[in-house]
């Protein structure tokens, strides 16, 4: 076990390294770049046996890893933001053909405005892809979590690819305790990558190609069952990584002072080690509060939540990302989770967009007026606050005319 | 209070149908024959070809054999052959689909 005071995204960097991954291929982007440039280090220093492949942008990083986990070998990428948006279609590629392969992306805001801080739109904007999505709330959490990606990526029955989220700068840049496994232990949660099809030019198979109606559907009902089946092997994989290192985040949640809470918050990512302060405080307010962390988006923990939460009083789900004429997007699919199944009121908080701060503090009035059955709309926006540069912008656009 | 999932929700779900994806192994001809697909066809000259192969090594579809025989029912017409014979022993030509097949 060695021990690390360092940036999430040089901790991230390292468990790519003890993953033993042979093809890296990635185009820098801000706050993702520390990522691939440890890894191009690491492999300079001889300390890593893998190909790094430079390219011009993040839709060519993704095709080269279709390329290379296509002919069987382990790959990674990372990225963030606007270079996850421009890899989309390739996205639906790598998922739809069925390659395993691991991708770091770093949770920033999409622009305009231009926004380099955190927030969740990026991801949540390639739910459908048909990638596995886990979402880390600590250096500790990235460490584990992208060994634990190859895993369930590369398991026979998920083979899909698995996106590992961690905020961008509360994550990415702050220097924080983190344990890397040794070697040894990784080694023994993580056999060496044997792809369950590989391009041969032996044995020639054309993959992705022309597919009628007559087929098609099959082909992404395959796709929808592996993500069922990777809701069993997100546990596992939890559990069997426990065994080996001691160390464990949750499965598909993880809950905290859930036992006899009457209310919670529901959280991914950073926020909800804010919300962990804010239950402690609600608690010493004799609030029944806990804190339920939604660790895998998609495959979407239906089950866990409809458990979790059926049984409270109300629940406020903290979205930091927007989905434009609805509501938060993780507010829907909780809603969705405990449809006919539970008289639970759910409330939502759509906040911390583009790196706004959020105090606990705000967790902790929101969820108090709940309580005290004040709240009058479902959606709330807590941390909007108009300052003199929305009045600037307001001003240039009646100077338009 | 949790309400268990009722059982006829879980009616109607498909059963596991495993790992179906789009791979497939190359036949000739699995879509039929796109030769069909042709508005103009390959003619060769005979007396002008010296058997250089840069129309086998060209051809996308590989319609084209070592003995530079063309295979009508595959080729879709697309002109590579005749643009990179560097004889000019291939022409194309509008094909007369009225029923006569090449001209």
């Amino acid at each position: 076990m060695s021990r690390m005071v360092d940036i999430a995204n040089h901790v991230a960097a390292h468990a790519v390294k003890l993953a033993r991954v042979g093809v890296v291929s990635a185009y820098p982007i801000t706050p993702q770049t520390q990522v691939i440039e440890e890894i191009s280090a690491l492999i300079d220093a001889g300390e890593m046996d893998c190909e790094y492949i430079p390219v011009e942008s993040e839709h060519s990083a993704m095709a080269a890893l279709i390329g290379a986990a296509a002919v069987g070998v382990r790959s990674f990428s990372a990225t963030s933001a606007h270079g996850l948006a421009y890899m989309h279609e390739l996205l639906h590629w790598a998922a739809g053909i069925r390659l395993p392969m691991v991708m770091v992306n770093v949770n920033r805001a999409m622009g305009p405005g231009w926004n380099i801080w955190c927030d969740h739109q990026d991801s949540i904007s390639q739910r459908d892809t048909g990638w596995i999505q886990l979402y880390c709330h600590s250096h500790q959490e990235v460490a584990d979590t992208v060994i634990q990606a190859f895993r369930i990526s590369e398991d026979p029955r998920v083979i899909l690819p698995v996106m590992v989220n961690y905020d961008a700068f509360v994550l990415s840049h702050s220097y924080m305790q983190a344990e890397l496994p040794e070697q040894e232990q990784v080694d023994r949660f993580l056999p060496p990558f044997r792809s369950a099809w590989r391009l041969d030019l032996d044995n020639p198979l054309t993959h992705g190609s022309v597919i009628y109606p007559n087929d098609y559907e099959e082909v992404r009902l395959s796709m929808h069952q592996a993500h069922d089946n990777a809701r069993r092997v997100i546990a596992e994989a939890a559990d069997e990584y426990r065994e080996i290192t001691g160390r464990y985040h949750g499965a598909l949640v993880d809950l905290y002072r859930m036992e006899d809470a009457e209310y919670a918050l529901v959280a991914m990512g950073s926020l909800a080690s804010e919300a962990r302060v804010a239950v402690d405080a609600l608690r010493e307010d004799g609030l029944a509060a806990g804190l339920l962390r939604v660790r895998s988006y998609r495959p979407f923990p239906r089950e866990e939540l409809a458990e979790g939460l059926g049984g409270l009083r109300a629940a406020l789900i903290i979205d930091r990302d927007i989905s434009f004429g609805m509501e938060g997007a993780l507010f829907s699919d909780c809603k969705a989770a405990l449809y006919g199944r539970s008289e639970a009121l759910l409330y939502n908080a759509v906040t911390g967009l583009g790196g706004r701060d959020v105090p606990y503090t705000v967790m902790v009035d929101e969820l108090k007026e709940i309580a005290a059955g004040k709240r009058r709309e479902p959606v709330s926006w807590p941390t909007v606050r108009l300052n003199r540069h929305h009045q600037d912008s307001r001003e240039g656009m009646q100077r338009c005319g | 209070m949790v309400k268990r999932a009722r059982k006829d929700e879980d009616k109607g779900r498909p059963e596991d149908i495993g790992i179906i994806t789009t791979l497939s192994v190359p036949t000739v001809g699995s879509v039929g024959k796109t030769g069909s697909w042709r508005v103009f066809v390959p003619v060769k000259d005979e007396a002008r070809c010296n058997k250089c192969l840069l129309c086998w090594i060209y051809c996308p579809e590989a319609c084209i054999s070592k003995d530079i025989e063309i295979d009508l029912d595959y080729c879709k017409g697309c002109g590579i052959c005749a643009v990179e014979c560097p004889r000019k022993a291939i022409v194309m030509l509008k094909e007369d689909k009225s029923g006569g097949g090449a001209p």
